[in-house]
């Protein structure tokens, strides 16, 4: 079974947030608060246990491409980008998992055992993006499951379904990875410099992400971090420091009983 | 770009491969006065929060859900079970009984802390087992679960012989084990913590173990003053002045390699306080505790109370450094620059 | 060794690091799709707005447990926007009603109530109050009607329940029938419909890829019909221009090429703006515009245009405030002769068409006799061609910066990419929505679209056209299975009151002689016999006299103004909630208060079910509960997850969605409603020897029942619909039609939906198996064509204008018009038929007249008749304005209707003293994330949660001016009422320039209520009943406001603030209702 992904186009995403509705359809993932935020037309504001889509609005004094925003005499953008899990190819959150709840499944995505988890919370700090939470209700943790048992009976995941323009696109990661390559090449082309690809790299710091996007400005604009390092990278040092602290600690203990001691004493 | 808007005859309502939609592509914008380059302009009172560097100020990260009081106490008892079983081992061997048998309590009552807080911050608690399903050497929590399962018993063992005063050579032996197992017990949380995306502690796992060992010497250390004869408690003293040190060496390593990473570091008054504490205490021990019972006890106190602020501000600090993106943002930049 | 402790697994398997295979769980591992594992998969179509997704309902024990998009759909394919994806929560886990309540006159509370008796007492109280107030004559002339009773709402419902609502009212002498289609989109039926012959949407959702140029103007299609919008970016993708003409930067114009702010209500001159310099220039499609226009055509001597006369037409009477038409029409070409028939009389007295008449334009032309005079060098100094140039004359680009706060540099822009992508082998469509429609000349925004688009020759063409963007699943259904007031269904008018009207000359005042109203007696006649069967005979005129007669408007606003005065007692709300998206909510609720009895349909307790108890004016005290008397009954609505029926899209396209389970408790469709209401009333007037009951005894009511909670068959009534021969076998189209009795048909655009006794607004061919016309999906009227007039896609010789742009075209060899769409022309009439002058009916057409249903068989650049305030499209202001017309010393729509009244007070205009009480332009506007009125997403916490509150959007400068804080509150005053509102400061809202002056403009989402999860002020609090005298829609994209920081005032302070305001404006009865 190949590895399967999104691929997020932001540039034709028109922030209908539908995928933030078929998502809590399919999955019953609870209504998350009902506040008025100011923050454009975003009420949902973050990733967490209750929300696995969140689409982000950035309303900026800057450019798109060619577009002419006859927003009086400066330049106006209005960006939209559908934010989820990125599935990682490194993914600290299954990594640090004491219960084996976060797995890695034959489709290559990382998926919380809803019946495994005792809700210990290490995966929280763990994620590098913000995105897995501990649900209230439940307590045990919760995020973007790609729609597990939907692929497994052949469908694509509820938000790549439904959405209007095809701004999340499902399916072979490295068909996938290519058609951005493609797509990356066409938005330049059209005049919108700023487009980059964001988690598309396996070199990068959490080897690839395996639900990645195309972004118009910098990652951290949309709320994700710039160069996330899965933490787990370090683990094996983290073991190497602390097992000589563990030994000093035992070394120490014992010399402050030696017998010289009790000679000066 | 070439129009491909004719009626096509091949019947599919597919959209063509060569290309997806370019919105902006054809509005020819007009030259504006402002550059794009120039940003945000400031204006008369804008709306939405327009600084780019991060969303609307939003954090990265999610908050850590760990209650302060379970997970900070449990880096505080851990540590200072670990280090009051080696302590103990340490007298048993040397003979110094009393001692030996106030860091077997110790231990024992620090042990029953730590799996009470443990245990509480669950969501579901009902589920502790399942920490035993798997061995996960990428997860500290679950080798910390193994470690634990190795210490636990035989801490147990080691105190309940004591107090009963039954199956002494079991006893002895378990206070050996659990002597040994130990430092594990007290340097594995600082793996647990670092292991994170938090930037304040991930970045510091390279100090934070001794942090954490000099941190647990230093309450065993305290314990066995505050409880010990004076005639029994050497090492005790020695082992608070030799972790007071240590756990101020690695903080102001750890501080200084952060550099802006450690401002929450620095800015808290709980490890000011818990170096202030742990300093004054180890010296006091070593001093005056030496002949004062009453030092001693004061030494004692002094030093369980600087490591409890110790572990309390790293935590704090930890959790600041997640809620504000600068933290996570910033020095992600800084490492791509 | 015991295997399921992962451990062991991990420790002898593959997964040695315990993070794969070897954790996974018994129940991980046993985890299925629930639709994958449903019982059966149910074909619907989304009940929101009128794009028409398709859906796919999964039910597992009887239960739905999920819905999501078909992807076989040609027009969603399988993708639904938020609203629809919210569909399974709407239908099963809102807090939807279950239960009928009743709340006695007087009561505080609901009081839960058995079904059957609530019914029958339903029935009850329609008997007593038609015997109350019944009228078989006014002012000398029959009536036969009863103005006691009134009903609203349809367009949510299904076309068999629109057709059983009408059917039952009318034959019980219920005229005041109206629904969504009146407050949303009746000016498109007017605009349309006089410009082209029909009053639906020129072309299909599909098409939009065959556009070079996509203009979208008074319409948010990205946030309103998301779905649609898919085909905006097809069209992106192929190399169009995307243009969005907007007051605000919204999700449309963030995928745009362009966004052209402008000030609310001014598009006539940003159009007229376009037209002035496609004249000008000489860019208009030349062969197209001299052949399929009326511009050769040569108008009366007597004719004043609005450029004479200072922005008004002649033929107008400032008493009556009507047009005399007379004078407009095409010199040698008359309006039905007249024979001296005292019924002429009448028409030529209240001008040619009575109110709410236009709207028969929704499917045919007008009436029409003669040959005009024509001059195909359009230099005639009377041709239309040279009428329009000196109309639109001043309409510069300096003109539309004056009018529009456009700058010239961005118009002219427009105008460019504009021409540049229309003509013989490129196309460019217009998108509208109700931000056209909803103004006092609405339907002159439509006509002056269609005027361009006729010019520039995009009509009938693929890529083409005028899209109008309908707001309700059906919308278009309600309007052509009409429950309005003034039509019977295929826009057949309803007759109005004259003295001895008898069939005979009820037709001779209305059907033409040429074009398809020749054959309108056929369809009338199958009609009645539809609805009185074997009691309509010829003797008896088929029963026409059963039908109650018009006096005047009868429109929504009206019956509010009737229901204050105490004449209607009696009001059904089928799914619609006018205490939120009505015109002045407060009137409407203050009407409500003055009923005898209310009946309440809905999903949940909307504002108009609860406004006794709840409402905003017991809170300030003018309503106190006890002192209402009026009864309410709530019947829990059923979902249409659990009735069968069709929807008809906004692209005239019938989609049938099929029942997927029972309703729960008391919840029942309309249709069940409908027609087990009409069953009661007629057993309890068994016998009755009263005239005015004989129309609901003879009625035709004997529909199969089905299940156990004796639903009756929707089937059958579309069958009915379909109508059927005298050997009982269904009618394949409405040529079958005849007016000797032996054809049954209760709607004649529809009838060939059930040719053959197949379904065939229930074919489901997949897109993928048939080509991009989808022809084999659903069934579109007219004769299920997808493009209308696309006989215009060819050359007048019957040769497609280009080959990339070919759509129907003439085979010479075959004699026959072919091509990808139905021919919307005789498939064997030459290109070179010339009709013999005394040729009547459609064969009065020749080969070349592509606008069938016109009389004249051309596109209507100017309209001798038909629109009631003008030939041509002219700028006005709003009815409340802060701006002075800059065109006209006429500032207003001089033809408007306004409803003066102390709950209804009108604001100072432009120059006007106490105009600048209310300084700001404010507009109204939907979100993606919520529906209409709230009660179908406001209750949804899905939904709710994504848009929680009321606010109000200001651009930073406004914000400056009045010391508003971004996120903190808003009141937004006029002189109806003051609302509140949190604040959005926003770029996206941007200050305009206009004459030198700086001009703000407020926007308002209108969803917002009290009730449900979501909750605000309804911005309709602030809206004026002042309306399109065309189609009596209200002007609500467009009004005047001031704006202060803070919360209103609660308690009987807030309608003090309203009068302080009044007062400091100096506004009194007579403000802002001249002529």
């Amino acid at each position: 079974m190949g590895r399967v992904g999104f691929f997020t186009d932001t540039s034709i995403c028109i922030g209908c947030k539908a995928c933030e509705v078929a998502c809590k359809e399919w999955n019953a993932v609870p209504e998350d608060g009902l506040a008025f935020t100011g923050m454009s037309y975003d009420n949902t504001v973050t990733l967490g246990s209750d929300t696995w889509r969140h689409v982000a609005f950035v309303e900026q004094r800057r450019p798109l491409g060619n577009q002419e925003p006859g927003v009086g005499d400066m330049d106006f953008r209005w960006l939209m980008a559908s934010d989820v899990c990125k599935h990682c190819t490194e993914a600290a959150c299954l990594d640090v998992c004491p219960t084996g709840s976060l797995f890695r499944t034959e489709f290559g995505t990382v998926v919380v055992q809803q019946d495994i988890c005792n809700g210990c919370g290490y995966c929280v700090p763990a994620c590098p993006f913000g995105v897995i939470g501990k649900r209230e209700s439940s307590g045990v943790a919760a995020k973007c499951t790609m729609c597990y048992d939907r692929l497994g009976d052949g469908q694509e995941p509820a938000c790549a379904k439904t959405c209007p323009t095809d701004s999340i696109q499902f399916g072979d990661l490295d068909e996938l990875r290519e058609r951005a390559e493609r797509r990356l090449e066409q938005v330049r082309a059209a005049g919108t410099a700023s487009a980059r690809l964001y988690g598309h790299d396996e070199g990068d710091g959490v080897g690839g992400m395996g639900a990645f996007f195309l972004l118009l400005d910098e990652p951290e604009v949309y709320g994700l971090p710039p160069d996330p390092v899965v933490t787990t990278r370090d683990l094996p040092s983290m073991w190497r420091h602390a097992g000589v602290a563990a030994l000093a600690l035992l070394a120490g203990v014992a010399a402050t009983a030696l017998p010289i001691w009790r000679r000066r004493g | 770009m070439t129009s491909q808007t004719d009626v096509r005859l091949d019947g599919s309502a597919e959209l063509r491969t060569e290309r997806e939609a370019t919105p902006g592509s054809a509005g020819d914008r007009r030259e504006r006065r402002r550059s794009p380059e120039a940003g945000p302009e400031k204006g008369p009172e804008k709306g939405p929060e327009k600084s780019y560097d991060s969303y609307y100020g939003r954090p990265v990260l999610n908050e850590p859900t760990w209650q302060e009081h379970d997970i900070a106490g449990y880096l505080f008892l851990g540590g200072l079970a670990g280090a009051s079983s080696t302590l103990a081992a340490v007298a048993e061997l040397t003979g110094r009984p009393r001692l030996a048998r106030v860091g077997r309590v110790a231990a024992l009552c620090a042990l029953g802390g730590s799996f009470y807080s443990l245990i509480h911050d669950l969501g579901r608690p009902e589920r502790f087992i399942n920490m035993l399903r798997v061995f996960k050497v990428t997860s500290p929590m679950s080798v910390g679960t193994w470690i634990l399962t190795a210490y636990g018993p035989q801490a147990v063992c080691a105190g309940a012989a004591d107090l009963s005063g039954r199956l002494p050579r079991l006893g002895r032996a378990a206070t050996v084990g659990a002597g040994l197992v130990g430092p594990a017990v007290a340097t594995y949380t600082a793996a647990l913590i670092c292991d994170t995306a938090v930037p304040a502690w991930h970045e510091g796992f390279r100090e934070m173990p001794f942090l954490f060992a000099g941190s647990a010497a230093a309450a065993a250390g305290g314990l066995g003053m505050l409880a010990a004869p004076l005639s029994e408690a050497g090492p005790a003293r020695r082992v608070a002045m030799l972790g007071a040190a240590v756990e101020c060496v690695a903080a102001t390593r750890m501080e200084r390699r952060l550099g802006p990473l450690a401002e929450p570091l620095k800015r808290s008054p709980l490890l000011r306080a818990g170096e202030a504490l742990s300093l004054a205490g180890a010296l006091a021990g070593v001093t005056v505790g030496r002949r004062s019972r009453i030092a001693a006890v004061a030494a004692g106190a002094a030093l369980l109370a600087g490591s409890a602020c110790t572990r309390f501000g790293i935590f704090r600090a930890g959790m600041e450094s997640a809620n504000d993106p600068k933290y996570t943002v910033q020095w992600q930049r800084r490492k791509l620059a | 060794m015991d295997m399921r402790w992962p451990l062991l697994r991990q420790l002898t398997g593959e997964d040695r690091s315990g993070r794969g295979a070897a954790v996974k769980s018994a129940r991980t591992a046993a985890l299925r799709a629930r639709t994958a594992t449903a019982d059966r998969v149910v074909k619907s179509i989304c009940p929101y707005c009128a794009v028409g997704c398709a859906q796919n309902v999964y039910v597992r024990d009887e239960r739905v447990v999920q819905i999501e998009g078909d992807p076989d759909s040609p027009i969603s394919r399988g993708r639904l926007c938020p609203k629809g994806a919210a569909s399974l929560q709407l239908t099963t886990a809102s807090d939807r009603r279950h239960k009928a309540l009743h709340r006695p006159p007087g009561g505080a509370d609901w009081q839960e109530i058995d079904l059957d008796t609530a019914m029958d007492m339903v029935a009850d109280r329609v008997i007593a109050t038609r015997r109350e107030t019944w009228e078989w004559e006014r002012d000398g002339k029959r009536t036969a009607r009863t103005m006691g009773i009134a009903s609203l709402g349809g367009a949510t419902l299904d076309n068999e329940e629109n057709y059983l609502i009408k059917k039952l009212l009318t034959a019980l002498g219920v005229v005041q029938i109206e629904n969504q289609a009146r407050v949303c989109h009746s000016s498109s039926v007017v605009g349309l419909g006089t410009s082209f012959g029909r009053g639906g949407a020129t072309t299909f959702m599909q098409d939009l890829q065959h556009s070079d140029c996509v203009v979208i103007q008074g319409s948010n299609f990205a946030e309103a019909h998301p779905v649609g919008f898919q085909w905006v970016m097809e069209a992106k993708a192929r190399g169009a221009v995307i243009i969005h003409i907007d007051p605000r930067f919204t999700r449309t114009s963030a995928l745009a090429d362009l966004h052209v702010p402008i000030r609310a209500g001014s598009d006539v001159a940003f159009l007229g703006g376009i037209i002035n310099h496609v004249l000008d220039n000489d860019l208009y499609f030349h062969e197209y515009v001299v052949n399929y226009t009326n511009a050769a055509t040569v108008l009366r001597e007597d004719y004043r245009d609005a450029e004479d006369l200072d922005g008004v037409f002649s033929g107008f009477d400032p008493e009556t405030r009507i047009y005399d038409d007379e004078t407009w029409q095409y010199e040698g070409m008359t309006v039905s002769p007249a024979s001296g028939a005292r019924d002429m009389d009448y028409e030529r007295r209240v001008g040619k068409l009575p109110p709410g008449r236009c709207e028969m334009l929704g499917a045919t032309g007008l009436p029409m006799d003669g040959t005009p005079q024509r001059d195909e060098t359009l230099s005639h100094p009377r041709c239309v061609m040279q009428v329009l140039r000196r109309h639109f004359a001043r309409y510069t680009p300096e003109m539309v910066e004056r009018v529009c706060g456009v700058p010239p540099e961005l118009f002219q822009r427009v105008c460019r990419h504009l021409t540049d992508n229309s003509g013989p082998d490129k196309t460019a469509e217009f998108v509208y929505a109700v931000g056209w429609t909803q103004h006092s000349d609405g339907a002159q925004f439509i006509r002056a679209a269609s005027i361009l688009q006729l010019l520039l020759g995009n009509l009938g063409r693929p890529g083409g056209g005028i899209q109008a963007l309908r707001g309700h699943a059906s919308i278009q259904g309600s309007s052509d299975v009409p429950t309005l007031f003034n039509l019977l269904p295929g826009y057949i008018p309803m007759p109005q009151a004259h003295e001895d009207l008898s069939l005979r000359k009820f037709l001779r005042a209305d059907s033409p002689h040429k074009g398809c109203w020749a054959n309108m007696s056929a369809y009338l006649v199958s009609l009645l016999k539809a609805w009185w069967g074997e009691s309509a005979q010829p003797d008896n005129d088929f029963r026409f006299g059963y039908l109650p007669r018009l006096t005047g408007s009868h429109s929504t606003y009206d019956t509010v103004l009737a229901q204050l005065d105490g004449v209607c007692k009696g009001y059904f709300l089928l799914g619609e909630n006018p205490a939120v998206g009505s015109a002045n909510t407060r009137m409407q609720r203050l009407g409500m208060a003055n009923l005898d009895w209310l009946v309440v349909r809905d999903l949940n307790l909307i504002e108009s079910a609860t406004w006794w108890k709840d409402g905003p004016e017991i809170e300030t005290g003018e309503l106190i509960t006890e002192d209402i008397g009026t009864e309410v009954f709530f019947f829990p609505a059923a979902s249409h997850t659990e009735k069968s029926g069709s929807f008809t899209n906004t692209n005239r396209l019938l989609q049938w969605h099929h029942q997927a389970v029972e309703p729960a408790g008391d919840a029942r469709s309309d249709l069940w409603f409908m027609y087990h209401l009409g069953r009661i009333i007629r057993e309890k007037l068994a016998g009755s020897a009263d005239p005015m009951d004989a129309p609901v005894l003879e009625l035709t009511w004997d529909y199969p029942l089905v299940g156990e909670l004796s639903e009756p068959s929707a089937e059958a009534v579309l069958a009915e619909i379909n109508g059927w021969g005298p050997d009982g076998r269904p009618l394949s189209g409405a040529g079958e039609l005849k007016d000797d009795g032996s054809t049954v048909c209760g709607c004649w655009i529809y009838c060939g939906v059930h040719a053959g006794g197949v379904n065939r607004a229930a074919r489901r061919k997949p897109h993928t198996e048939q080509d991009w016309i989808a022809a084999e999906w659903g069934w579109a009227w007219p004769a299920n064509r997808r493009i209308l007039y696309n006989r215009a896609s060819a050359r007048p010789d019957g040769s497609p204008w280009s080959e990339r742009k070919k759509l129907v075209w003439w085979d010479a060899d075959a004699g026959r018009w072919t091509g990808f769409d139905v021919p919307d022309i005789d498939v064997d009439k030459d290109p070179g038929f010339r009709p013999p002058e005394d040729a009547q009916g459609v064969a009065a057409l020749s080969g070349t007249d592509p606008f069938v249903m016109q009389a004249d068989g051309k596109g209507w650049l100017f309209a001798p008749s038909g629109v009631v305030d003008g030939p041509l499209p002219t700028h006005y202001e709003p009815q409340d304005s802060p701006v002075a017309n800059p065109l006209y010393g006429r500032q207003r729509n001089p033809a408007r209707k306004v409803y003066p009244h102390e709950d209804n007070r009108y604001q100072p205009s432009g120059e006007e003293p106490g105009a600048s009480v209310y300084p700001y332009v404010v507009t109204t506007y939907r979100l993606t994330e919520h529906f209409t009125a709230g009660g179908m997403s406001r209750h949804t916490p899905y939904l709710a949660e994504l848009q929680p509150e009321m606010f109000c959007e200001v651009s930073p400068e406004l914000a400056a001016e009045r010391g508003l804080v971004h996120g903190d509150w808003a009141t937004i005053v006029t002189a109806r009422n003051a609302i509140e509102a949190r604040v959005m400061v926003t770029d996206r809202m941007p200050s305009l320039r206009l004459d030198g002056k700086v001009l703000h403009q407020i926007g308002l989402p209108f969803h917002y209520g009290p009730n449900g999860l979501a909750r605000g002020d309804a911005a309709n609090e602030l809206s004026a009943i002042a309306l399109d005298p065309n189609s009596h829609i209200q002007e609500v994209k467009a009004l005047a406001a001031d704006i202060r920081p803070g919360r209103r005032p609660r308690g009987p302070a807030l309608p003090e603030l309203v009068r302080s305001y009044q007062e400091r404006a100096g506004i009194g009865a007579g403000t802002g209702t001249e002529a």
